[in-house]
């Protein structure tokens, strides 16, 4: 999560609506009932959280590791603390919230397994969303140039990169196997911002999509409210 | 000189008069509405001094309660009538202001156990006709609490729309919170902790033990023997104001430059910019303050420890709290370093409170709170600003 504001601001330069709004944020909202107690995990300059606030209603936190990404949150007022998904994570009481959002931050963690585990815990949906490195454009730079990538999501190079756990839409699926999370919906975006087609085979998502957008909850707990017996 | 000079130092009886009559306005609660002690003792009758600033609007919505820290007093935001100084807090509180005084109804009470009207040591105890001294009960951070409570209810002000303090102020503001969770919609802690550490309690006994070591404290008589102890208070807010600044700041400032001569004197004289600078804030605190409350709100701070009240559990100090918080800490504070403001935050979060958390960079201590920083401006004014709003506060003007 180092120089994550650094990251935001060049997703600044990521894919915009007309109306200026970014649309992995977007697609991210999308996934939010209104109202909502919402927790955003490296929240950066806080532009989901206000996007979240303006269009959805929602109570909005969040945590995020760099000092000046913090103190420009605040000064917003908005409802956010210094700190670090990989250990401050740990502080919350279960079912705390009804939605933790890791908005371009997992790949940023040291431990994106028990961060993704503290996330299902801790919110009772989870929204994942990454720059895909199974994107062909990706395969094809390490293919044919036999370098670390870079684009427009992943503009580092790789000795100064904040991001050191990347993983394909493919390596996610299984990590959200391994941790006993369920796939409620999934968003592929291709290099536009477009959604791609929902019926499309998981294997096109994980050549073609740039970012993936995930909701996810405890497979465990959908058990349990499909039962009845929690909310 | 050796010593420090005191002959700037204006008449002890005017300190004297202004804690029974202050330049301020006065609630008196008589026998019937006495303060109940955390010591046990029924403190009646008992007097709070308090200024404000702005109006209150017809909902009674806007009231902000700002909470003083140790040496500080009521006078926010006015000259002070003492040493004729700006207010504490001029360039937080007051018309355009992060804590705008044109959008919030401003009101600052002095302390008890403090000299600047409210009832402390150096009030007349109505059973002797003399200052209170040391007959005066030990106070609690809870009891400074309990007795603004009791100026808010005679105000008619059911709920404020936020509270802030730094220090000291900052430990009112959290036992506001924990004490009377319905009656703060939002709340600035600054700079603070929920509990005093073994550090600062040494430092506050250092200045005790330097106010008592000299020989006009006359065991806390000195109003009745026409002594001043002000060498032993003068030392004891030396020391303290070093706590109260950083390394990188002292060297800033003063570095190893001489004052006003080229050479070192090889006497002990004030040969260093920071001697005299010392020297200087130990003068101008004895003119202010009151050697008895300095002894007294020392002792507030040390035996200041919310998670004790609540079990051992902090948390549980916050249980469902409807306040918003932002806590804010300074890099280089290292009496209330960023750790107890972190501590404060991990509690608010265990009890699903809405916090915001903040850590301003500057060099200059503790005392930054106090002193010009835009980036603690804007967090003040943004979260005043997103509060004002969750409250149904009108829009600033302009």
């Amino acid at each position: 999560m180092l120089m994550r504001l650094k990251h935001d601001l060049t997703m600044a330069e990521a894919a915009r609506t007309p109306g200026g709004a970014r649309v992995d944020l977007l697609a991210v909202a999308d996934m939010v009932a209104p109202g909502a107690k919402v927790l955003d995990v490296g929240c950066g300059d806080g532009e989901l959280l206000r996007l979240l606030a303006e269009t959805r209603g929602v109570d909005g936190r969040g945590i995020e590791l760099s000092r000046e990404g913090v103190n420009e949150c605040v000064a917003k007022g908005l409802a956010v603390i210094q700190g670090d998904a990989d250990t401050d994570l740990a502080d919350y009481p279960d079912d705390a919230f009804d939605y933790v959002v890791l908005s371009q931050t997992l790949q940023a963690t040291r431990q994106p397994r028990i961060v993704l585990e503290h996330m299902l815990r801790i919110g009772r949906h989870g929204i994942v969303s990454f720059p895909n490195f199974g994107h062909w454009r990706i395969r094809l730079q390490i293919l044919l140039g036999g370098h670390m990538p870079r684009t427009d999501n992943l503009p580092y190079a790789w000795w100064e990169s904040p991001n050191i756990h990347f993983c394909s839409i493919k390596d996610f699926r299984e990590l959200c196997h391994v941790v006993g999370a369920r796939m409620e919906k999934s968003v592929a975006l291709d290099a536009w911002g477009r959604a791609l087609r929902f019926n499309a085979p998981w294997w096109t998502w994980n050549l073609l999509g740039e970012q993936g957008v995930f909701l996810l909850s405890r497979r465990d707990r959908t058990a349990a409210a499909l039962s009845g017996a929690a909310r | 000189m050796v010593e420090a000079d005191f002959s700037i130092v204006s008449d002890p009886a005017d300190r004297a008069r202004e804690a029974d009559n202050p330049h301020s306005r006065v609630v008196r609660f008589g026998m019937d509405k006495p303060l109940s002690l955390d010591a046990g003792i029924d403190l009646a009758p008992f007097q709070i001094a308090y200024q404000t600033y702005g109006t209150l609007n017809a909902e009674r919505s806007n009231a902000v309660l700002i909470c003083h820290a140790l040496t500080g007093d009521q006078h926010v935001a006015n000259v002070h009538p003492v040493t004729q100084k700006p207010g504490w807090w001029e360039t937080m509180v007051g018309p355009g202001r992060p804590i705008d005084t044109e959008r919030y109804f401003v009101i600052c009470p002095n302390v008890v156990g403090g000299c600047m009207g409210t009832t402390g040591p150096a009030s007349t105890n109505p059973k002797t006709g003399m200052p209170w001294g040391l007959d005066f009960p030990v106070i609690t951070i809870r009891d400074i609490v309990r007795a603004q409570a009791m100026l808010l209810d005679h105000l008619g002000i059911a709920s404020l729309f936020s509270m802030a303090g730094g220090s000291m102020g900052g430990m009112q503001v959290l036992q506001w919170c924990a004490s009377y969770p319905q009656r703060v919609f939002s709340a600035l802690p600054i700079a603070t902790s929920t509990r005093h550490s073994a550090q600062n309690i040494a430092f506050h006994e250092v200045g005790r033990q330097a106010v008592m070591a000299d020989p006009e404290w006359r065991h806390g008589r000195y109003f009745a023997e026409g002594t001043n102890p002000r060498r032993g208070l003068a030392v004891a807010r030396m020391g303290n104001h070093i706590t109260y600044l950083s390394d990188a700041a002292l060297h800033r400032k003063f570095g190893r430059r001489f004052q006003d001569r080229d050479n070192p004197t090889f006497s002990f004289d004030a040969d260093f910019q920071v001697e005299s600078y010392l020297r200087h804030q130990g003068i101008s605190f004895v003119e202010r303050f009151d050697a008895n409350s300095y002894l007294y709100l020392t002792r507030t701070m040390d035996y200041f420890d919310l998670a004790a009240d609540y079990g051992g559990v902090l948390a549980n100090a916050f249980k469902d709290t409807p306040t918003r918080f932002c806590v804010i800490s300074f890099t280089s504070d290292w009496l209330f370093p960023t750790s107890d403001s972190r501590a404060i935050v991990h509690a608010l979060n265990a009890g699903g409170a809405r916090v915001s958390f903040a850590e301003v960079v500057t060099d200059k201590g503790h005392d930054a709170f106090l002193l010009e920083e835009p980036e603690l401006f804007d967090i003040v004014r943004g979260f005043l600003e997103g509060a004002a709003k969750a409250r149904g506060l009108p829009p600033a003007r302009g």
